[in-house]
């Protein structure tokens, strides 16, 4: 044991010297690239990687300075998660962005403690997105209140706006990230008439027979999913084998990459699921980046996930990242910013069509503008079908706003709840 | 040379019956101790807090619970995951109905509640013995986790189902929550873990653990010679619950924050806490904390020199690391079946001999 400690101080010796230097922008990469839920982490980390990568080599950085990235491997677990920002938190860290829901809860009251941002788009705790109570998160452009509400309101749009007597049920992980729609959804049954059957999946997802005999036995004519990693496949592949008609399958946008479809083959044909962007390779950013990253040799992972739905959304949030960063820039007028900087980057940021069509990415991700009280954005989203023998997802709808009189006394009374428990005082007043 | 008996003479029977009866091995016991208490919390940073002391200590205190469980008493369980739920939610809710009281006190009181639940979940070894009663624990371990995921009031009807540790103080000092100084943490933790050793330490060598012991090595023989069975596994349940809820209740409350039923406190937890106590000695306080060394911190450690030190991919690291440690307790066990502790025992013999073993 000895031995060890002493051999573990070396250790530590030699990573607190091999960390970079401090006028570095750096941002962490908590990333999960082994476990049940790879499939998922694998993707979205090397997007999010290569992003900053091509910025580094097309750019110089941002604003000159170079962005290091240097990457913690979670598992999807919240211990390791721990370790991890504990880890990465020393080399002065901009902005964590952790992919799990587990992970953000854990971190808010961290960093809010430790004065750093952390942006969770498209998951996490969605009140986080009353800045006025949540003053270190961000979860622009969309949450999981708005993707629930959403669903809802593009099953009424099939059904002649009109949901009464309808069975909906909702298949999740049995996870803080599963159950955050819950709420939103009874709302929305109780608005709409519809029944919401809740069925859970345990961690890790493999074990899924039950829940689908349950679902072949109600017959609900619509399954909304909420699932991750390993967990999607195979529902998917259930629903298939139980002849579950495929175009009445929703998933959320964690439920909606190529990796969760593929393995069904033709059955996964019809399914539909959330997307909070575009998807696909017909983008001019997918020119530089074979340009300056993958040709160059210098892609992240194995490179074999370029233009998949994750890594496309590992690179919007890269972008939105790397904007928040030149913001700070500018207003500071500085290159080398703070965490705290960098919190009035993102609480300023307006995202315009123009500057994605900037960027590389025209008709991406929709236009959004951050306030210090608004963290959440407009969340609008769409909706993509999965063709299984084009082997590609097309977007079925345009951008469908959500239903926010449901959605904002929920979001005030949980984050009325969260300031109240941790007597927080409301900013921005 | 080291450890030897020779000239350390023995003139009161306090002096012959103390837990280190070798000066050596005393004056390294409390070298130890003022490293831990005198040095430690003074260069302790929030990493080494968050990412090796704290867990450590509290994997100590857990894989010591299981140990008198498993280790003296001879009852196989595979409910320490569960157990720890307990703690951590039992800890919850009275730290959140009780705001105004120490966190100290809950975090005994969760012992406490763990001690009950797990008296309950110990009946069965009445019955049942080896495997059958490690597929009852297990039964524990399954219908607790999916009890806290299922019934909300135990996480207070959050929309998420997590629960999160408010900021609690014992003395004015922040020893849950964001605000909590790495060494107010670590501090906290070692008093406990000392403490709960300590006594573990006491228990066993006394006639309690001596009845634990004689149900262990042979349950009619026992009873014959005037042990009762109903008290004696029942105890080895009460206190190894309530050594396993403390843990869980500092893991929730002082070391994560925030946790989730099913991904911290599942089957995997229970399973972590066997081995620990598997590699580090069955029947020994050291192994404990070897065990709990072992598992803990070299995974911490391999990343680092894996990744930090020579720069690998993240998931290659992760992949080998799980390979080295998987390596390393094949050897480990095949060199020393007793586990660690057996290791520092015979390296104690060959020491006190050193250098002239003839």
């Amino acid at each position: 044991m000895k031995k060890t400690l002493t051999a573990l101080a070396a250790a530590a010796i030699a990573a607190a010297m091999a960390a970079p230097a401090l006028a570095d922008l750096v941002v962490p990469n908590l990333s999960y690239r082994t476990g049940p839920y790879a499939p998922s982490g694998i993707p979205y980390a090397d997007g999010f990687n290569d992003y900053f990568t091509l910025l580094n080599e097309r750019d110089g950085g941002i604003g000159g300075q170079k962005v290091v990235v240097p990457e913690c491997e979670t598992a999807y677990n919240t211990e390791k998660g721990v370790e991890c920002y504990e880890a990465t938190k020393g080399s002065g860290s901009l902005v964590y962005n952790p992919l799990s829901t587990g992970i953000t809860y854990q971190l808010i009251p961290k960093v809010s403690a430790d004065g750093i941002p952390m942006y969770t788009p498209g998951y996490g705790r969605t009140s986080a997105s009353n800045g006025k109570v949540f003053g270190w998160i961000f979860n622009y452009p969309a949450n999981y209140w708005d993707g629930a509400s959403v669903a809802i309101k593009h099953l009424l749009d099939l059904n002649g706006g009109s949901l009464q007597g309808k069975k909906i049920t909702l298949l999740y992980h049995n996870s803080a990230y599963g159950k955050e729609p819950i709420r939103t959804l009874q709302e929305l049954s109780k608005k709409h008439g519809f029944t919401l059957i809740e069925l859970a999946v345990d961690h890790p997802g493999q074990e899924q027979k039950s829940q689908w005999l349950q679902i072949r036995r109600d017959r609900p004519d619509y399954v909304l999913m909420w699932g991750w990693g390993a967990m999607n496949a195979v529902a998917v592949q259930e629903a298939a084998n139980i002849r579950y008609p495929m175009e009445n399958f929703i998933g959320v946008w964690w439920s909606g990459s190529e990796n969760d479809v593929l393995p069904a083959g033709e059955g996964a044909h019809g399914y539909k699921s959330l997307a909070m962007h575009g998807t696909g390779m017909d983008y001019p950013v997918y020119a530089d980046l074979k340009k300056y990253v993958h040709d160059a040799g210098k892609a992240s992972g194995a490179g074999d996930q370029v233009g998949s739905v994750l890594y496309s959304r590992g690179m919007y949030a890269a972008l939105v990242i790397s904007e928040a960063i030149r913001k700070a820039q500018e207003i500071h007028g500085t290159a080398t910013i703070t965490p705290a900087q960098l919190r009035d980057g993102f609480e300023q940021l307006e995202i315009t069509e123009a500057r994605m069509t900037e960027l590389g990415l025209p008709g991406f991700g929709q236009p959004f503008k951050a306030s210090c009280a608004d963290h959440g954005g407009p969340g609008a989203t769409l909706i993509q079908q999965w063709d299984a023998k084009a082997r590609k997802w097309s977007l079925i709808t345009g951008f469908i706003a959500p239903d926010d009189e449901v959605l904002t006394p929920l979001v005030l009374e949980d984050s009325a709840a969260y300031a109240r428990e941790n007597a927080i005082a409301e900013r921005c007043n | 040379m080291f450890y030897r008996e020779a000239g350390d003479f023995k003139t009161s029977y306090v002096d012959d019956s103390q837990t280190f009866p070798i000066r050596f091995d005393r004056m390294r016991y409390y070298a130890v101790l003022v490293v831990g208490f005198g040095i430690i919390p003074f260069v302790i940073n929030d990493y080494w807090a968050n990412a090796v002391f704290v867990p450590f200590l509290i994997y100590a205190i857990a894989a010591i619970g299981l140990n008198i469980l498993t280790g003296y008493c001879g009852q196989v369980s595979l409910g320490t995951g569960g157990f720890m739920a307990v703690g951590a939610y039992a800890c919850y809710k009275l730290m959140t109905g009780f705001p105004e009281v120490p966190i100290l006190i809950h975090v005994l009181l969760a012992g406490g509640v763990t001690a009950g639940v797990g008296v309950l979940f110990g009946l069965p070894s009445l019955r049942i013995k080896g495997f059958y009663l490690a597929v009852a624990t297990l039964a524990a371990q399954f219908f607790l986790v999916w009890l806290f995921n299922k019934v909300p009031w135990f996480y207070n009807h959050s929309a998420s189902g997590q629960i999160t540790a408010p900021e609690r103080t014992v003395l004015g000092i922040a020893l849950t929550g964001p605000n909590t100084s790495a060494a107010a943490k670590y501090l906290f933790c070692l008093c406990l873990c000392v403490a709960l050793a300590w006594l573990a330490r006491n228990l066993t060598r006394g006639a309690m653990g001596r009845r634990w012991m004689a149900i262990r090595d042979m349950d009619i023989a026992a009873e014959i010679i005037g042990v009762n069975p109903l008290t004696a596994k029942l105890s080895a349940f009460a206190v190894s619950s309530f050594f396993i809820g403390v843990a869980g209740a500092l893991f929730f409350a002082v070391y994560l924050g925030a946790v989730e039923v099913g991904e911290a406190f599942g089957i995997n937890k229970s399973f972590l806490v066997l081995f620990m106590i598997i590699i580090g000695g069955l029947g020994s306080i050291f192994g404990s904390f070897a065990g709990a060394a072992f598992l803990v911190l070299l995974p911490v450690f391999l990343k680092n020199v894996l990744v930090g030190g020579l720069g690998w991919p993240t998931d290659l690291a992760a992949h080998i690391e799980l390979m080295i440690v998987g390596g390393l307790i094949v050897v480990f066990l095949i060199a020393e079946p007793h586990g660690l502790a057996q290791l520092w025992r015979v390296a104690k013999e060959k020491l006190r001999l050193w250098p002239f073993p003839h």
